[in-house]
């Protein structure tokens, strides 16, 4: 396989394709709406499924559908569309099928505009609908990520049959860069034992996220809880740049994470010893490595496309063991490098590295 | 729940039993109510047409949120009015498997008007049943879109009052509007003649799904005793007395293929 030069929607929607994606329901809407319009004529090419649904609440509704007869299906969205999504997303992860949800956030709130934020942070990791549940979210930073996460989103999501988002920005929707697509898979012919298929030859199978009395309820939270803890166990990515001799520590994800290596390159030019730490899930939080890094380093400096939606977390973890600083910008802004300097200076200074 | 027996004495031959795509539970709904009649027509219709093993449903929100209890096939439940959305994701991976959706009134014609009337433009292969009673039946007898001009329920205490609430909404001849719709009928299920009418109205329109022609609802005027105060033999008098005066019981769509199928 050779590299090429990729759009990031239509380089996640095309990765989709190629991992035996059977369907696609989607909305329009900016800036997701070139994997939209990729997928239009491409699974149709492949003898798929595309369809465009009357709004998002119809589109997540047919991807739920389509979920419960146990196929590859997915689709994607952005801020607005995501909140219309709320309800089936809930639905979805109560009634434990396999689906994966692309968001391209933009600035809000409200109509708010069609730049890139990271301010669904907590919508999607910590209240993507009503109910006791999480969705595993992946972070990429680049092309290539997005395109990788693709495939991993979907065997994650059949291996604990649950719901996936993958949580990218505006500006990783809209940029080209150089990248490798995954070889071209066959859709999957098998269907789970859980499936609606016709209850040909076996007691019928229903699909609900209905559970009427408590004990009943309390029994499938309980195992969703269960699940969600394996989830955490097992799944919880991050990747390092430059930690182990790090005083100051750069936290950021997605395009602020990919901002964040040229502050540490121009950071380390100058003199000062920064590591950048960057989750690639978003939930589960790899709350383990940061911890361990509390430990090691001397001052914290969280970056985000938000008012500090995922700082949240990284008080969690740290527990006031070393001073934490935050940079943000919002609607639609992307941080600058020479800005994010200007507080990694000043924190240097404060914890004496400079 | 309740499982009901029957049992053939030596030497006879039954002339009239269970459907197989009739579970034996008995159903959890109030006396007089018109959909248990109506799950029972619907599986008298799979068996009829041979297609249990092959056919998928989908549940709505309302008091029928348990059909999957009492009709013995695969079954999905759906969110309040987005069964006909459901339904149009598994009509599509399986275009060869029947589906449909049974949804009340408010689920249909309130919360759920933009997915059936955008699956019915589709000419979604689906068949949908629609039970309007003309009252939220679940939630305990609030206003429905349905629900006729002065009719007391408990949002409207002292009658619907139009210039207010709106006016009840008459979605079959809405539906039959749609380019996608081959066949969209209403029918009344509180009399014998009714019953079977509205037997054959579902047939064809699970026959129009099988033979491919495009999208079908039979809507049904049914009954809510409980909400509306009355004991079941009155229920079903006043349902066609008062919910036929208003929603005439017609025929508003049928193309040339539907009426040639053989029901
Ligand atoms: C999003 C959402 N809103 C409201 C409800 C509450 N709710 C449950 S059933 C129902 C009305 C059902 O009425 P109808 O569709 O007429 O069916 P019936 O119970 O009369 O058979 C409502 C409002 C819900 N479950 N979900
Ligand atoms: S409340 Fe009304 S619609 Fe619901 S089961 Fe009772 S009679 Fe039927």
């Amino acid at each position: 396989m050779t590299e090429q030069l990729l759009k990031g929607n239509v380089a996640f929607a095309e990765a989709a394709v190629r991992n035996g994606l059977r369907a696609y329901f989607g909305y329009p809407i900016t800036p997701q709406s070139e994997a939209l319009e990729h997928l239009s004529g491409r699974m149709i090419e492949e003898g798929r499924v595309f369809l465009q649904a009357e709004s998002e609440i119809a589109a997540i509704n047919m991807v739920y559908g389509a979920a419960c007869t146990g196929v590859r299906v997915m689709t994607s969205t952005s801020g607005p569309g995501l909140a219309l999504m709320a309800e089936g997303l809930s639905y979805i992860a109560g009634s434990e099928v396999p689906v994966v949800v692309v968001n391209m956030m933009r600035g809000g709130p409200g109509l708010g505009n069609i730049q890139p934020s990271q301010a669904d942070y907590n919508f999607m990791t910590k209240s993507a609908g009503h109910g006791d549940f999480h969705p595993l979210v992946l972070a990429p930073a680049s092309i290539q990520e997005i395109i990788d996460m693709v495939g991993l989103a979907f065997e994650l999501a059949e291996k604990y049959r649950t719901l996936v988002m993958i949580a990218g920005d505006g500006s990783i929707g809209q940029m080209m860069e150089s990248a490798e697509l995954p070889p071209m898979q066959p859709v999957r012919d098998t269907v789970p034992e859980w499936a609606v298929s016709g209850a040909k030859g076996r007691e019928p199978n229903v699909v609900t996220s209905l559970y009427l009395g408590a004990e009943k309820l309390e029994a499938l939270n309980l195992r969703l809880q269960a699940k969600l803890a394996e989830i955490k166990r097992n799944e919880t990515r991050s990747v390092e740049v430059a930690t182990e001799d790090a005083d100051l520590l750069l936290v950021a994800y997605g395009t602020a994470g990919r901002i964040c290596v040229s502050v540490l390159r121009e950071a380390r030019r100058q003199g000062l010893n920064v590591g950048l730490f960057r989750p690639q899930t978003l939930w589960p939080y790899p709350e383990e490595r940061l911890s361990e890094l509390a430990d090691q380093v001397k001052g914290m400096l969280v970056v985000e496309m938000s008012a500090g939606q995922m700082l949240e977390d990284v008080q969690r973890v740290v527990q006031g063991r070393v001073p934490i600083r935050f940079h943000g910008r919002m609607g639609g802004a992307i941080p600058m490098v020479d800005e994010i300097l200007v507080d990694a200076e000043s924190l240097a200074k404060e914890i004496g590295q400079w | 729940m309740t499982l009901i027996k029957t049992e053939i004495p030596e030497g006879m031959e039954p002339i009239y039993s269970y459907p197989e795509s009739l579970t034996r539970l008995s159903t959890h709904y109030c006396p007089g109510c018109v959909h248990g009649i109506v799950h029972r027509l619907i599986a008298e219709v799979l068996d009829e047409l041979g297609v249990r093993e092959n056919t998928i449903g989908v549940a709505p929100v309302g008091c029928s949120v348990l059909i999957y209890n009492y009709i013995n096939t695969d079954f999905v439940g759906a969110s309040h009015g987005r069964a006909p959305a459901m339904a149009t994701g598994i009509k599509r991976i399986y275009p060869d498997k029947v589906v449909f959706t049974y949804q009340g009134d408010g689920d249909i014609a309130a919360i759920g008007t933009a997915e059936i009337i955008h699956a019915a433009n589709r000419g979604e292969l689906i068949t949908t049943v629609a039970i309007n009673n003309a009252i939220y039946g679940m939630t305990g007898g609030q206003m429905a879109p349905t629900t006729l001009p002065g009719m007391v329920t408990t949002s409207t205490p002292t009658g619907r009052d139009c210039a207010v609430a709106g006016y009840p909404v008459k979605l079959s001849e809405i539906l039959a509007q749609t380019a996608g719709a081959v066949y969209i009928t209403r029918e009344s299920a509180t009399d014998i003649v009714g019953i079977r009418k509205t037997k054959k109205a579902i047939k064809r329109a699970f026959l129009a799904q099988i033979h491919g022609l495009g999208f079908a609802c039979v809507e049904v005027l049914a009954t809510c005793p409980t909400n509306w105060n009355l004991d079941p033999w009155e229920a079903m008098q006043w349902s066609r007395e008062h919910l036929g005066g208003f929603y005439p019981v017609e025929t508003f769509k049928m193309t040339d293929e539907v009426k040639a199928l053989k029901v």
